[in-house]
């Protein structure tokens, strides 16, 4: 084992180093950085993270440090790097967005304290907002089933989740050999665990209603 | 009085938008003007002379020069005014320029508000009072504070040119962190080879006395005139005694209670020490944390075994005294502990890289010990853990330095030059390795700096990766250092058998207390303050104090060596002179009215406020008023503007001076 080499990667997704040769080439119209000076993405993301993108200084620890970076197709730092060369287009296409699981590992390791989770939920909400061609259409999918879930209880109901989930999709059959052993280890409870003030919670969804938040 | 004007035309700066002619001609009628005139440059030699000779014609008194900003020029028509017989402090400047033409367009207002400037002026000279530079005597001693390279750069050079000097170091030994290198980039010499004859030449300097295990605890007084108080710790050893034969250090009974902070904790020490043998001065410390003695009275193996009777266990600590004309602060440095946040520590301190769990994760400082020939290993690059060889290796910078979250927010400046030296002295005594460095960006500026780190990657077959490390954890043996390579846009991960991270450059922690202590200011960082950032950079902003080396900011050895000879040619250009001349623009306390409120000593920026007692005929006190310390104000006016009494006054500028000015408006 040495570097520019990983097993688990080639464990998980053997075509990694040629997926990422493709996507990471510019397109070949409009390669001049810094000139999309008309766009309201960067003040977006400013008023969505309160924080702005060239605080990044491109170490490259958060994508080092990534638990799903072998899943992306871009790595973390380079999505930063984009919406700061104002190759928004790319940025927002990119699939690394909607792999990004939001665990905060980058955003607690940065040595810039550059909240990149939120930057990412940020670029996520931009990419739907804009109705960008979402990559990772599935996943949008499941950000929707799990957040009805917490409307609905305030607590994550996993069977509910799976089923909504997959009524979506109309994917069926995926993952179904991980159930038993979920199940038995009683991460699949069969009754939702509900939340006593669930008014609470409805109100929070009211508030954070998507056509509000569009609103800023 | 006779009182002579002199416009300048500023070649058309000022002429431009101001009647030079004019302002003199009307300025002639003004009352008590014997003379006046214009003339294109007033700072030329031809101004000058002509300065000169009106003076003299017509017996001038004083003389107001309406020209460009004192700032500029008030220097040499005071030095005119000398040559002419003149007290210097009966020359005023109207500043015609920076407050006149520059500033405004219509020549007919320009040229009224010239000659209302010249007016007050005027005003001001007739009220004017000579003045005489005040001189203070100079103590041609100097103490140099830290025993580095630095101090000892600093202390030799002042030395060579023929004056006292007091070197004091807090360790038991001088030579500071230069001693604990292997090799010096970028020309890998040998550090002890360089550094240990000067540290012989310090010890045997006639010039020289040296205090070692010792620290600097109060300074007083100013320039040329201070008082140091120095602790000498109590090292347990009568100096003159030892003979330096080692015998008690071999046969101490306690081997493994303290690490040797010399070898950074990789070995061990006896409870009787000399930080490393070729220590100056080569003799032991006794440590009464774990020496035997202090616990229970016994042992005593180090006075049997010590022919010489040079130990003294109920030595106590001493203060010297010294008078001393100037200091130079050369404090130097310490790494940043990159362990976990420790209590008492500012730094939050890195948990993912698993320095002071792994112990095969180690800080710069311990890899040049490692790869030193007189260090713990001899030499041989091993691991720490089990003394194996390590196969692969991984250097990473920037632990500390550039990181506003866990650390500082500063380049520590050399630890990509001595990344560069570690990858290659660990290329060049373990040919089969593997060596990687982890790197943001190479900052190689200096001279071969840039060759050195190509020649790492180029010859020595260095592999680089642009990148910040994120984590390291232990597995089945190795070191999974898991990173990015920002250029390729690919995750690494290395199994490395060992890694050395760069630690950034920090002050010392009671860096901030020795400069409360001197009077000097610091930065946020705890790294003392120069007077200017690029035209005074050795010197601090309190006069007689200078600076060098690393405790100002990082610097490498070349950088620390010619800072110390600048700041010692400082000094040496103070003690030039038996006395210090000084402008004598410096507040006076009118003793009778002071209240004795103290304001003024609480908003002083330099400390030059004292208490005086007034006392009776019987000698008791009655009054208590501020006093002005002449060797210290710079003439401010801070305390002047506070004082609610009204009793204190700048020379050169008392209330009479200035109101006459303001009413002549």
């Amino acid at each position: 084992m040495g570097a520019y080499v990983n097993k688990d990667a080639k464990k998980l997704q053997p075509s990694f180093v040629s997926a990422n040769l493709l996507t990471d080439t510019l397109p070949e119209n409009n390669h001049t950085p810094f000139q999309k000076n008309n766009s309201d993405i960067p003040e977006e993301i400013r008023n969505r993270t309160f924080q702005d993108v060239s605080l990044c200084y491109q170490c490259g620890k958060c994508s080092a440090g990534c638990p799903v970076r072998y899943y992306m197709d871009i790595a973390p730092n380079k999505i930063v790097r984009l919406i700061q060369l104002g190759f928004y287009d790319e940025a927002l296409k990119s699939s690394t967005p909607w792999i990004c699981a939001g665990c905060l590992t980058c955003s607690v390791r940065c040595p810039k304290e550059f909240n990149l989770a939120g930057f990412m939920d940020a670029v996520r909400e931009i990419a739907v907002k804009k109705k960008v061609k979402v990559k990772e259409k599935d996943i949008l999918k499941f950000h929707k089933a799990f957040l009805n879930q917490i409307k609905r209880y305030g607590r994550l109901y996993e069977i509910g989740l799976v089923g909504e989930y997959k009524m979506k999709t109309l994917d069926l059959l995926s993952d179904v050999e991980t159930a038993p052993g979920l199940f038995l280890k009683g991460k699949l409870g069969l009754l939702p665990d509900k939340v006593k003030d669930r008014k609470s919670i409805k109100k929070i969804f009211k508030k954070t209603d998507k056509k509000k938040i569009n609103k800023h | 009085m006779k009182i002579g004007v002199f416009i300048c035309h500023c070649g058309e700066n000022i002429s431009r938008t101001v009647d030079c002619p004019k302002v003199a001609e009307v300025c002639r009628n003004f009352p008590g003007v014997e003379y006046s005139t214009n003339y294109k440059y007033m700072c030329s030699d031809p101004g000058q002379k002509l300065i000169k000779d009106a003076v003299l014609e017509n017996k001038l008194d004083a003389i107001v020069v309406g020209s460009c900003s004192p700032h500029m020029h008030e220097r040499t028509f005071r030095n005119a005014a000398i040559s002419a017989g003149i007290n210097p402090f009966l020359v005023e400047i109207a500043n015609l320029r920076e407050q006149c033409s520059w500033v405004h367009d219509d020549v007919e207002e320009a040229t009224q508000k010239a000659i209302e400037l010249v007016r007050m002026a005027l005003e001001k000279v007739k009220r004017d009072k000579p003045l005489t530079k005040i001189k203070v005597n100079v103590t041609k001693r100097i103490l140099v504070i830290g025993g580095g390279i630095a101090g000892i750069q600093a202390a030799l050079d002042v030395a060579n040119a023929g004056y006292e000097v007091i070197l004091v170091e807090k360790e038991p030994s001088i030579g500071g962190h230069m001693s604990q290198l292997s090799e010096t980039f970028p020309t890998l010499d040998c550090s002890q080879c360089i550094l240990t004859p000067r540290m012989v030449e310090v010890y045997q300097h006639p010039k020289i006395k040296l205090f070692t295990y010792s620290e600097v605890v109060k300074v007083e007084g100013f320039i040329g005139n201070f008082k140091a108080t120095i602790k000498k710790k109590a090292r347990h050893i009568i100096d003159d005694r030892c003979s330096g034969c080692g015998l008690c250090m071999e046969n101490c009974p306690i081997k493994k209670k303290a690490y040797n902070s010399f070898e950074e904790n990789l070995a061990f020490r006896p409870a009787i020490y000399t930080p490393f043998p070729q220590a100056v001065p080569n003799i032991p410390v006794i440590d009464e944390t774990i020496c035997t003695h202090y616990k229970n009275g016994k042992c005593g193996m180090c006075v049997k075994v010590c022919d010489r009777e040079a130990i003294d266990f109920d030595q106590e600590d001493t203060m010297f005294v010294a008078d001393i004309g100037a200091i130079i602060v050369a404090t130097g440095f310490k790494l940043y502990n990159i362990e976990k946040k420790s209590s008492g520590s500012i730094y939050k301190g890195y948990g993912e890289y698993g320095y002071g769990k792994y112990r095969d994760v180690i800080d710069g400082l311990q890899f040049e010990r490692i790869a030193s020939a007189s260090g713990p290993t001899s030499g041989e690059i091993k691991r720490p853990s089990d003394g194996k060889v390590p196969k692969k290796i991984v250097f990473i910078q920037c632990v500390g330095s550039r990181d506003e979250s866990k650390g500082i927010s500063y380049c520590s400046k050399i630890c990509c030059m001595y990344t560069a030296k570690h990858a290659m002295l660990y290329k060049h005594k373990v040919h089969d390795g593997e060596a990687y460095v982890f790197y943001m960006d190479i900052r190689a500026g200096g001279k071969m700096y840039e060759e050195f780190v190509r020649r790492a990657i180029e010859e020595d077959n260095v592999k680089y990766i642009r990148g910040r490390v994120s984590r390291i954890y232990e597995e089945k043996g190795k070191y999974i250092v898991k990173g990015e390579d920002t250029i390729a846009g690919m995750p690494v991960v290395v199994d490395a058998d060992m890694v050395v991270l760069a630690s950034a450059m920090i002050p010392h922690d009671n860096a901030p207390l020795l400069a409360r202590t001197i009077g000097i200011p610091y930065d946020k960082y705890g790294f003392y303050n120069e007077a200017h950032p690029k035209l005074r950079p050795v010197e601090s902003t309190t006069s007689g104090v200078f600076l060098a080396g690393a405790c100002q900011s990082p610097r490498d050895i070349p950088d620390t060596v010619s800072m110390a000879s600048a700041a010692a040619s400082k000094a040496i250009i103070l003690f030039s002179s038996d006395q210090l001349e000084r402008e004598p623009v410096v507040a006076k306390v009118n003793e009778d009215i002071c209240q004795g409120c103290f304001y003024c000593k609480k908003v002083c920026p330099f400390g030059a406020i004292e208490v005086k007692d007034i006392k009776d005929i019987n000698g008791i006190v009655f009054k208590e008023v501020a006093y002005i310390n002449q060797g210290v104000c710079k003439g401010c006016g801070t305390c002047t503007a506070t004082c609610l009494s009204k009793s204190i006054e700048l020379a050169g500028f008392n209330n009479e001076e200035i109101f006459a000015q303001i009413a002549a408006l």
